[in-house]
């Protein structure tokens, strides 16, 4: 989880771990690989499911199994196997726009996981949907993590509760210049809601560090 | 019904025309009534004439327009794409744009002769730049999360251009074609009156020459009548296709 203000760097370094910007200095590892370009094996949900209107659901998550040169049937069985973890086997012929914002966001995630990919990159997700449809997709996520067992998932938010309802380890980063300010390892058990006591505990420690660090940079632009 | 009322425009405006023509305030030879009209198109008709005017005029716009397209689609999408391509052959074609396209005819007629090969030429240079520009337009509008997202999901070079930007454009391609079309006709009609070519501008002129009014006037309507069909039949059914799958209807 990365969770920080805006312009603290998160959503540029997920694209950099996507390979879709390259950094200014250091580089990406991935199992001992370095990372230059996008590939398959770090898959990206976007903010607005970027899902191509021009297919139907079905269509969009066979997309990326098409490109690593599946054969035809393989690819439906396995795009229908990933659309019915997110709960939209009866779906597969809809088009983009006939979905709600929820659905498009969980046939994104579907698209991405139909790759298997070793790290599961997440910009926002959720940050366009309405608040019954979030929580419903912290639920599911949560399910499905046992499938994900092999798989990183890096989830870009700018919602502290989100990030803890979510996650294992909650990176907070900090603004100007964009740098990690600290780290918090979330053992509160499963299944969470985001309205849990602990959870919202949790995420009050949190805020309260990011709030320091914001009155911190506050003074030092006053001196 | 709003078609209702624009079929009894234009029933009224063919009352006036037979009103006017009856008064014979002008030579009937300059100002035929819509029956004379009517007369001679049924004869055009009905002595092939008009039909054999259509096919030639229909077949020249018809290969014109597929060389356009064949130009203008993969043009259009990789000058949105290759900058170095926009600032060199994009600023050539920007500037075709601004010359119409009738005043490449007498370089036609020079390097090609009087033939069909001219025409042709006038036609494609014509549509061609029209299609390329809007299909240029519209790549560049395209939300740059689609090529993002195919590229995370190990889309390869040409896969991008073939299974991505190609159908993302579908909806500037479509308006670029309707565009194109609309380009390729005029041309086509200008070039074809300019001299003896057989197709519907020709007999266009023919009529000028005997004087025949009602010929020039039946052969305009065809001519008005063609463009409606294609716009209304051909371009309307593809556009209403595409709007159905990316859901432009709802709006």
């Amino acid at each position: 989880m990365l969770v920080g203000p805006s312009g603290c760097g998160k959503s540029t370094l997920l694209n950099i771990l996507a390979g879709l910007d390259r950094p200014d200095e250091g580089q990406v590892l991935l199992d001992g690989k370095r990372v230059t370009q996008p590939g398959p094996d770090r898959s990206l949900v976007f903010q607005d499911g970027a899902l191509f209107p021009w297919l139907d659901t079905l269509k969009n998550v066979e997309f990326g199994l098409k490109q690593a040169r599946l054969p035809a049937r393989k690819r439906s069985e396995k795009a229908r196997h990933y659309l019915s973890l997110v709960g939209l086997e009866r779906f597969e012929k809809s088009y983009v726009h006939e979905l709600s914002g929820g659905m498009r966001q969980r046939v994104a995630l579907a698209r991405s996981l139909a790759l298997e990919p070793e790290v599961l990159l997440m910009d926002e997700p959720f940050s366009a949907l309405d608040a019954l449809t979030r929580e419903d997709l912290y639920s599911e996520l949560q399910d499905l993590r046992e499938g994900l067992s092999k798989t990183t998932v890096i989830f870009v938010t700018h919602n502290v509760r989100e990030a803890v309802t979510l996650g294992d380890r909650v990176i907070l980063m900090a603004p100007r210049p964009g740098r990690v300010q600290a780290e918090f390892k979330i053992e509160i058990l499963r299944p969470r809601q985001i309205d849990d006591v602990d959870v919202a505990r949790t995420a009050h420690q949190i805020s309260l560090e990011m709030k320091t660090s914001h009155s911190y940079l506050r003074e030092v632009a006053l001196t | 019904m709003s078609r209702w009322r624009t079929v009894l425009f234009f029933a009224a405006l063919l009352i006036v025309w037979a009103l006017v023509a009856r008064q014979r305030i002008w030579d009937p030879t300059l100002v035929p009534s819509p029956a004379q009209v009517g007369a001679t198109l049924l004869d055009h008709i009905k002595d092939r004439s008009l039909l054999d005017a259509m096919a030639v005029s229909l077949r020249r716009v018809i290969l014109g327009y597929a060389i356009s397209l064949g130009i203008g689609v993969p043009l259009g999408i990789l000058l949105a794409r290759v900058k170095l391509l926009s600032e060199t052959v994009g600023a050539l074609v920007s500037g075709i744009q601004s010359l119409p396209s009738i005043c490449w005819l007498p370089l036609a007629l020079l390097w090609f002769g009087l033939n069909d090969k001219a025409i042709l030429f006038v036609v494609v240079i014509g549509s061609f730049v029209s299609i390329t520009v809007q299909i240029q337009d519209g790549v560049r509008n395209l939300p740059p999360t689609y090529v993002r997202a195919a590229r995370t999901m190990g889309t390869g070079a040409l896969a991008l251009y073939t299974q991505v930007l190609l159908p993302a454009s579908l909806p500037s391609i479509l308006s670029g074609a309707k565009l194109g079309w609309a380009y390729a006709w005029r041309a086509l009609m200008a070039g074809e009156l300019l001299f003896v070519s057989m197709g519907l501008g020709h007999m266009l002129m023919m009529g000028r020459e005997l004087s025949d009014m009602s010929q020039v006037l039946s052969v305009m309507i065809v001519i008005v009548a063609l463009g409606i069909f294609t716009d209304a039949v051909v371009f309307g059914a593809l556009e209403k296709a595409v709007r159905d799958r990316w859901g432009l209807n709802t709006a």
